[in-house]
């Protein structure tokens, strides 16, 4: 698999929480090259579906991985033409300062952020973070023209150029949970040549930074055996608590605590140990803060695990990560699906 | 125009290297020779007729940026050359180096910020650049205890003849003077290229010295605050106004008669004009001012919003504008010398 390429192409590719639709068209077709048959739902959700080689009585295992990225909507348009936002998602309005920006308005245009200039600053107010409400989109257009092109509500996304790094580590926006898409995609590709009894269904989720509802709609609808969740965890960097962060480059977290299924999560870490595949533990006391959470206890309970690639600036402009992790999340993943079939029923009791 | 050529060049104070190479291959074609001085200033000699008059122009090559001062494991801290607003860094890309080794600012996510930390403002103390490095070796390897860091943003065209990029700062005033420079008038016209504006001014006094002129016009990019946050009275000045002067500012008093010259030319000439409404900032005009015994000086400037960020914004009707005053000026004073020398005398009629 070109992983650069992909990356490049999925993380840069919009679809802000609520607006996937595009996105999903285009992740639906890169499902088809791997899937027997792709759907996408009524919310958007893709369901690709890969049929096993059976023996398993039918069994479904669902693999998850949410395809929405968080962004901005327009909220209002001055007489001079700048815009102001409110967030979708969790965004850090520290980081949108002198940001080049899309708004998806009747067609796409071009902005920056910007805001008061430093030197009208008070010094209290250099101290303190900019708030969300006082940064603008400048379009370089009248008011006049912008309003011809956009409306209030319309989404806006970041724009930037996807970085690769040293070490193979790959920096760009949206890779989460983008970077969980290509890890579908690779387990895809694991699984044509690795048998495996039960049907997989392969569902790029919308909607979970605004509430897991994506995965949600899924795992009632598909109703599968065993689920697993695949997201990010925050990556280490400086100045944070080490037991919740994870080195970038030494793995996927694989994560244990209530939300997640205790014996198969068991299996999947003796699996890694097996094969030699890197992999961490991240220690879950309570909410894991993603899709697991939602879907351990859809319909009458699903048994659900959460593999998770480590990224640093999340929810930043410049996420990173290592293409390792996310060929390692693939493989583990992947083999364990293979391994399941006949150790399913051992592994529900 | 050569404005993206300019501005995709690296030249942070101190290391205008890129830029005076590419400055240098082009005024070659057009000035009778060339000298470069101990700084790393370049001066452009086009010989007049028989007068004794010595017009000096002057526009700075190098912006602002960064330098490595240290590590943290594979992360590199650093320090910013030139005044830089530190609240618009975390998530900003640069190059380090002459390798143009990519980098992301990073700092802490804001899940992973104390409640205090989200209110606040990043300290530059708790950023770091990521190059993907992984030990303080390989770092220190890549990028070296006081290697240059520039940001990494590309020219792009937007709104209505709007251009994003990093270094207008002073590049559109490079390019300005290599426009100048295809002309030729009656006085000895030096054309001056300067270095390490951005951190005292240092470059153009030196120039300034060598040169020893009647009278210099410095071209710049200047601050723009006309946006929302600012009121009105708080404009240093308007985008699409046209060429804005100078009057007074932190480091220069423009000499009085040759502004109120310029202003008239404009209006004359229908160039659109405006005066720099603000006193703050500076530029050489201030060094160039008070070299030898007192130099005749005045600035025009492109007004560009978001002034030392890598998304500094300007409008190409504004630097024609730039271009057709100063062009238009020494016109005049070809016509007539006797004006470069009445700047100079105090109380006369």
């Amino acid at each position: 698999m070109d992983y650069i390429n992909i990356l490049k192409d999925l993380s840069t590719y919009p679809g802000v929480s609520g607006q996937e639709d595009k996105l999903s068209g285009y992740i639906a077709k890169l499902f088809e090259k791997y899937c027997d048959s792709v759907e996408i739902d009524e919310f958007y959700n893709v369901i690709g579906i890969k049929k096993g080689i059976g023996g398993s009585g039918g069994r479904r295992i669902m693999v998850t991985a949410h395809l929405d990225e968080i962004g901005l909507m327009v909220k209002s348009i001055d007489e001079k033409g700048f815009i102001t936002v409110s967030n979708i998602g969790g965004v850090d309005s520290k980081v949108l300062l002198a940001q080049e920006v899309v708004i998806h308005g009747k067609k796409e245009i071009y902005g920056i952020i910007g805001a008061k200039p430093p030197h009208l600053l008070t010094p209290e107010e250099i101290k303190k973070a900019v708030k969300m409400e006082d940064l603008v989109i400048d379009t370089g257009l009248s008011a006049e023209e912008v309003r011809k092109y956009v409306s209030v509500g319309d989404i806006v996304t970041f724009k930037v150029e996807p970085l690769v790094l040293q070490n193979n580590r790959f920096s760009s926006k949206s890779l989460d949970n983008r970077a969980g898409v290509v890890a579908l995609l690779d387990i895809m590709e694991n699984l044509t040549l690795l048998n495996h009894k039960d049907d997989v269904w392969f569902v790029a989720t919308v909607q979970e930074e605004v509430g897991l509802r994506g995965a949600n709609i899924a795992a009632y609808n598909i109703n599968p055996d065993l689920a697993i969740v695949i997201d990010v965890c925050h990556g280490q960097i400086p100045g944070t608590p080490k037991e919740s962060v994870f080195p970038v480059g030494k793995g996927p977290a694989v994560a244990v605590g209530p939300n997640l299924h205790r014996k198969y999560t068991k299996k999947m870490i003796e699996l890694a140990k097996e094969e030699n595949i890197p992999y961490q533990i991240d220690v879950e006391p309570g909410d894991t803060g993603t899709e697991a959470w939602a879907v351990q206890v859809s319909r009458e309970g699903i048994p659900t695990l959460l593999v998770s690639i480590p990224l640093k600036y999340m929810h930043t402009v410049i996420e990173t990560l290592s293409i390792d992790d996310i060929k390692n999340t693939g493989r583990l993943i992947a083999r364990f699906i293979s391994m399941t079939g006949n150790e399913m029923e051992e592994g529900l009791c | 125009m050569l404005i993206k050529e300019l501005t995709e060049l690296n030249g942070v104070s101190g290391n205008e290297d890129e830029v005076r190479k590419f400055i240098k291959e082009e005024a070659q074609k057009y000035a009778d020779s060339i000298t470069e001085d101990s700084m790393g200033n370049l001066i452009c000699y086009k010989k007049g007729g028989s007068s004794k008059y010595r017009v000096m122009l002057s526009a700075h090559m190098d912006e602002v940026g960064f330098m490595v001062t240290g590590y943290d494991d594979g992360l590199i801290k650093f320090a910013s050359i030139g005044g830089i607003d530190e609240r618009i860094l975390p998530g900003k890309r640069v190059l380090v180096g002459e390798k143009r080794i990519p980098g992301v600012i990073g700092s802490k996510p804001i899940h992973l910020q104390e409640k205090a930390e989200r209110g606040n403002n990043i300290k530059l103390k708790n950023m770091y650049i990521d190059i993907g490095a992984e030990k303080k070796e390989e770092a220190e390897k890549l990028a070296p205890l006081g290697e240059y860091i520039a940001f990494y943003s590309m020219y792009t065209e937007f709104g209505d003849g709007c251009i994003k990029a990093k270094a207008l700062d002073d590049r559109v005033g490079c390019a300005i003077l290599l426009e100048i420079l295809k002309e030729r008038y009656g006085f000895d016209l030096y054309v001056c290229f300067t270095v390490q504006e951005e951190i005292g001014l240092r470059g153009a006094g030196v120039a300034a010295f060598r040169v020893n002129p009647d009278i210099a016009i410095v071209v710049e990019g200047t601050t723009c605050s006309d946006v929302p946050g600012a009121r009105e009275h708080e404009y240093s000045t308007v985008m699409g106004n046209g060429a804005a002067l100078t009057i007074m500012d932190r480091t220069s008093y423009s000499n009085k008669k040759l502004v109120d010259f310029m202003y008239k030319t404009a209006k004359d000439k229908n160039i659109p004009v405006q005066y720099k409404q603000t006193a703050t900032g500076g530029n050489d005009a201030g060094k160039i001012q008070l070299t030898r015994e007192g130099v005749v000086v005045a600035s025009v400037s492109v007004p560009c919003r978001y002034i030392h960020s890598p998304v500094s914004v300007m409008n190409r009707r504004d630097y024609e504008s730039c271009l057709n005053l100063v062009k238009a000026v020494l016109e005049e004073f070809d016509n007539n010398e006797s004006l470069i020398e009445s700047f100079k005398l105090h109380n006369v009629k």
